[in-house]
């Protein structure tokens, strides 16, 4: 009785990964001013995540950039398709406040 | 980057060798002496006028003087023909077996072959022996031989010059402790567990967003140590987990210490084995530990889920490694925590619960109902902090001894759920932020009010435990209902 073929007397195990290819995209040139510009700040919704944002959007507009405020629905879960989509249609830059 | 082996299968089922359209096949092997036996029989049906293979297994010598006999290489035949028992007789027509007995019967024989009178001098009947596929030693080389195609995993060869346990973590495929090695044989057989086909998606993985194969998750299932048997579970534990309710996505990014706990109920507990007595939520039970851990593995090299990564919790907690028990039914007073959340009587089931760790709350002297329930609402209303109402979950695992007290006093679990929602519903006054000189707490503008610490149906109560012991859990939770997880209860199918 022959068994199947192996390549040498090593070990075949099968890869339990999701074997993705991670895909390269360029980055957007850096901005060289954000006057006249649209920029985003997207609330997570942490707690306070307004106060920061607020700040944030005194001193974005003292510099004369546009600013668009977004909001998740929830910090728990991905910001929804349609959010990113709205935001990378209407804006140039995005500020996202991360955490509390 | 790991070595990619060559192809080592092919890519669909190898091809039977060539067998007659019409006649008559026979399967023997030189070590049985039931098909030594049967040798008269054979010779005198090879004599007869209808075409005759005999397929022999092993040692085609006591076989040569008959016209039709060969050997079958690599069992490749009576592997395609599911051969069981030595000597089985086929008959073949028009291309397909249309009939077939195993062992020697003369009766069966003779109505088979169409044969009167057939070696009368053999006894009635003898029973064969078993098929050299059988052999556990030969069979898993032939299942990887015939049936590896069907897997569309990567290969990944790791060199005899390597220790694979070693090569494995260095690889990042495990959880901190050695997995089993996921070989092709381990996964095949992993994989009869199931009646899912090997490439059916399951669930979509974060936080990656990876479709899962059915054949991933044996993988992965392999990895933890499970037994085929327990694949239903761990696949049913996944679409539980990887729905939008439950969101194994924010639980496994948050700082907060919760991970994926899987209550399992319904006969399937008891059918492989499952713990939910002595030590129901510690060590040692094979099924409670590795369906847990197999779940964990699943996000983890899925998923693409791992600490440091997009696992950000502070400090965690052992759960995380697997979180896994059944609920004692045959002992509960109650109803199951599946059927109460809407699960047939009777029906396997598993629930996912964002599940922080185990606290424990002692009470050896309440021996009424009434004192229990406020003992286990002053426990619980420190969920979390003492001071947070309608924000996390909990779960109230209640032991033997406790359930005894409400079931010796008619409590049913609704009547339990109803007064400990009424001893939970906090006077918010001694909660605000500032009393006490601990800053913590509720806005001000909540005072003079009543609040509950849990949201509606946010306190799932289980039934496990050894028998000895007034001591019950609280597994605290993360942030509930639609803004974080809520539980979620799938039924476990075959």
């Amino acid at each position: 009785m022959s068994q199947a073929p192996m390549p040498d007397a090593g070990l075949t195990v099968l890869d339990p990964t999701g074997e993705r290819s991670v895909a390269m995209r360029e980055r957007l040139p850096r901005l060289d001013t954000l006057s006249g510009r649209r920029v985003a700040l997207l609330d997570i919704t942490k707690a306070r995540g307004d106060v920061f944002l607020d700040q944030l959007e005194q001193h974005l507009v003292r510099r004369g950039a546009l600013v668009t405020r977004y909001a998740k629905p929830t910090f728990t879960k991905p910001a929804p398709v349609d959010l990113r989509q709205e935001i990378a249609m209407q804006c140039e830059v995005v500020i996202e406040a991360l955490a509390d | 980057m790991p070595e990619v082996s060559p192809a080592q299968v092919g890519t669909g089922p190898i091809a039977a060798p060539q067998m007659p359209d019409d006649g008559i096949v026979v399967v023997v092997k030189r070590d049985c002496p039931t098909c030594l036996l049967v040798t008269p029989a054979l010779e005198q049906l090879a004599g007869g006028t209808e075409p005759l293979d005999v397929v022999v297994q092993d040692d085609l010598e006591p076989f040569t003087h008959l016209a039709g006999a060969r050997m079958d290489t690599d069992l490749d035949l009576s592997w395609i023909l599911d051969i069981d028992t030595v000597p089985t007789i086929m008959r073949r027509s028009g291309g397909v077996e249309v009939d077939r007995a195993a062992g020697w019967s003369r009766t069966q024989w003779e109505r088979l072959t169409g044969t009167a009178d057939l070696a009368p001098g053999l006894p009635e009947q003898r029973p064969g022996c078993g098929s050299l596929t059988q052999d556990p030693a030969v069979r898993s080389g032939l299942r990887v031989r015939h049936e590896g195609w069907r897997l569309a995993a990567r290969r990944i060869q790791i060199s005899a010059l390597d220790d694979e346990m070693e090569s494995l973590f260095e690889r990042g495929f495990t959880d901190g402790l050695p997995v089993v090695p996921p070989t092709p044989v381990r996964v095949l057989r992993m994989l009869e567990g199931t009646t899912r086909a090997p490439a059916e998606v399951v669930a979509v993985v974060p936080p990656d967003l990876v479709e899962c194969t059915v054949e991933k998750v044996a993988i992965n299932a392999v990895m933890a140590g499970c037994k085929p048997e327990y694949l239903p579970v761990v696949l049913a534990a996944l679409e539980a987990a990887c729905t939008d309710d439950f969101n194994i996505h924010g639980l496994l990014a948050t700082t907060w210490f919760a991970g994926p706990l899987i209550v399992v109920n319904g006969p399937i507990a008891r059918a492989i084995g499952m713990n939910s007595g002595v030590n129901a939520l510690g060590q040692g039970n094979r099924a409670n530990a590795t369906i847990g851990r197999a779940l964990q593995l699943v996000v983890r090299n899925v998923g693409g889920g791992r600490p440091g990564g997009v696992d950000r919790a502070t400090l965690g907690n052992p759960g995380k490694y697997t979180f896994c028990f059944a609920e004692d039914e045959v002992g509960s007073p109650w109803t199951s925590l599946a059927t109460e959340r809407g699960m047939a009587e009777g029906a396997s089931a598993v629930t996912l619960f964002a599940a922080e760790g185990v606290r424990g709350m002692a009470d050896q002297t309440s021996r009424t109902p009434e004192s229990l329930a406020r003992s286990f609402a002053a426990c619980l209303a420190s969920v979390t902090h003492p001071r947070t109402v309608i924000a996390f979950d909990a779960m109230l695992v209640v032991c033997p001894e406790h359930g005894r007290v409400f079931a010796e006093a008619g409590w049913d679990k609704a009547r339990l759920h109803a007064e400990l929602a009424e001893l939970l519903l906090l006077d918010t006054d001694p909660l605000l932020a500032g009393v006490g000189g601990l800053d913590m707490g509720l806005d001000p503008k909540w005072a003079g009010h009543k609040l509950p610490k849990f949201r509606d149906g946010g306190l799932l109560i289980t039934y496990a435990g050894g028998k000895a012991g007034m001591f019950s859990a609280i597994i605290g939770s993360w942030a509930s209902g639609p803004i974080g997880s809520q539980p979620v209860t799938v039924e476990v199918r075959s």
